[in-house]
């Protein structure tokens, strides 16, 4: 237990350091809420449901967006990997879409779905369906050969080909892909919430500095710090930090 | 010649006997490249059949061709009377690398068990197959672990099992010893002896190991030229059960070495082959 209390020195510090300074009259910037006032405010936030129904929300549309990105990613990804020559026939395309920034199709989406969860869920989609797709390509295509010939050899079924030997074989990779699109699919997310969206924490941290709750707008942003660092706990759980779970199946 | 003593097991075929496999005029290319040139020859049924030749004669390649993992450009093989158009469950290939070739995320019961569900074996019945796999290839204390904690014979047993797993008809075997240590290879070829001679499946069996065919087969094929073709087909009258001493040390056994020992010397140069088949 010693290294968290040594990793706690700095944050702590700063935070007693801020709140002090703050109180002596040191620092009187606009922008800077003091600590004692952010978990006020953060507290309130819990306490009214407010924060966690911006938060409910958020995570809604960001993991919608990742599963969808996930489901197409990995489909995709395995026939590209194992079809060399699909591969080469949709490599352009790829190439042309995903430096396309996610954010940029916003106007398009908002023409399409409206404010809501589909207009947020599809840019989250298209932003983390490119990290999956790519390494779900080059995952599919690591697997060695022979386990290919072994499925062959006993005539598996496609289907049954995919379960029993391709994805557990490329899943300690495409997890990289999925880890790297969580932090994505976040990032978008509240993006979007800021900028057009009516919902979700990125609406309500404008919201919040708009009326000038300073407080209020610092405790979001440490919410959101938090929220990132338990979904990317999660994920790292999911897939065996190590990156290589082979686990009975 | 000594009488022959009482065989048990895989008795030799008569000449007469049906074929499992039939390779006629077979020619296969890697692009320009020609790697076998009009191979003819035919595996009996419950025959052990081994195939010799130095690295890079296109043992491998044959084998591959026989599994149906690789297309030959010229000639026909049959098996079971249909012509092999890809792979099957009926023809097993063990191959060399056995690290390779198992599922590492599953336990050695889960590897066995692979070919159970390719079967479409009943989850219910699959435990007892797997079990009695494992107790005839002496692996039932290892049943719940992964292949990464076995060691190299252990590996190698295991896609033995899996093999055996799938019922198959025939046995394609590249090389399976060659990556082990002297004495669990021994083991290892005396107890593949015993399962295919007690399931009577026909066996195809490569190796670069002179000895090991003649204690293995009932008929050794030489491979070799370039392209490769058929040196000789030589009928190997020892009697079985072999034993790892007496089989050996028989004079036929020595007479048999010496001649394959002088046709590949001949074929390749002497420092392409010192060693080989002497261990």
């Amino acid at each position: 237990m010693r290294k968290p209390l040594l990793g706690a020195i700095i944050p702590v510090s700063f935070l007693g350091l801020w709140e002090v300074s703050s109180r002596a009259g040191l620092l009187t910037l606009e922008s800077l809420s003091r600590p004692s006032d952010i978990i006020e405010a953060g507290y309130a936030g819990l306490r009214d449901g407010s924060l966690l129904l911006a938060t409910l929300q958020t995570c809604e549309t960001a993991l919608l967006g990742l599963a969808l990105a996930a489901v197409i990613g990995i489909a995709v990804g395995t026939i590209l990997g194992l079809a060399p020559t699909a591969e080469r026939i949709a490599g352009p395309t790829i190439e042309a879409l995903r430096p396309i920034p996610a954010i940029a199709f916003m106007p398009l989406a908002l023409m399409m779905f409206g404010f809501g969860v589909g207009l947020e869920a599809s840019i989250v989609a298209y932003a983390c369906v490119w990290p999956i797709l790519i390494v779900t390509i080059s995952a599919v295509r690591a697997i060695e050969g022979r386990l290919l010939e072994v499925a062959a050899v006993l005539e598996l079924p496609v289907w049954k080909r995919m379960t029993k030997v391709v994805l557990p074989a490329a899943f300690a990779r495409i997890n990289v892909g999925l880890r790297v699109a969580a932090a994505i699919s976040l990032v978008v997310a509240v993006t979007i919430e800021i900028v057009l969206n009516p919902r979700g924490l990125g609406y309500h941290l404008v919201l919040a500095q708009q009326s000038l709750q300073i407080g209020l707008m610092w405790a979001q942003l440490v919410w959101l710090c938090l929220l990132g660092f338990v979904l990317n706990l999660l994920l790292s759980r999911l897939g065996g930090g190590s990156g290589l779970m082979w686990r009975p199946l | 010649m000594q009488p022959l003593r009482k065989t048990v097991g895989s008795v030799r075929p008569e000449k007469a006997e049906a074929s499992a496999l039939e390779v006629s005029g077979l020619t296969v290319r890697f692009g320009a490249r020609t790697i076998l040139d009009g191979i003819n020859f035919d595996v009996r049924d419950g025959e052990f059949l081994c195939i010799v030749g130095s690295s890079g004669s296109g043992k491998t390649t044959l084998l591959r061709v026989l599994a149906g993992l690789a297309r030959p450009a010229e000639g026909k093989v049959q098996f079971a009377g249909a012509e092999i158009s890809g792979p099957s469950r009926d023809r097993a290939i063990i191959f060399q690398d056995y690290s390779k070739a198992l599922l590492p995320w599953r336990t050695v019961r889960g590897n066995v068990a692979l070919s159970l569900e390719a079967r479409n074996v009943p989850a219910s019945e699959q435990d007892a197959i797997v079990d009695e796999l494992l107790g005839i290839i002496g692996l039932s204390r290892a049943k719940e672990q992964f292949p990464s904690q076995l060691s190299g014979g252990m590996q190698q047993r295991v896609q033995i099992a899996r093999c055996l797993a799938q019922d198959p008809k025939l046995l394609l075997m590249d090389e399976p010893f060659g990556a082990l240590d002297a004495m669990t290879r021994q083991s290892l070829q005396d107890e593949i002896l015993q399962l295919v001679a007690d399931k009577k499946i026909a066996t195809v069996f490569i190796t670069h190991d002179l000895e090991e065919a003649i204690y293995l087969g009932d008929r050794v094929i030489v491979l070799g030229g370039s392209p490769a073709g058929i040196m000789e087909t030589m009928e190997i009258d020892l009697p079985r059960p072999r034993n790892q001493l007496t089989t050996r040390e028989d004079g036929r056994f020595l007479a048999y070495r010496h001649r394959l020992f002088e046709l590949l010397v001949q074929e390749h140069p002497p420092q392409a082959f010192e060693g080989k088949g002497q261990q």
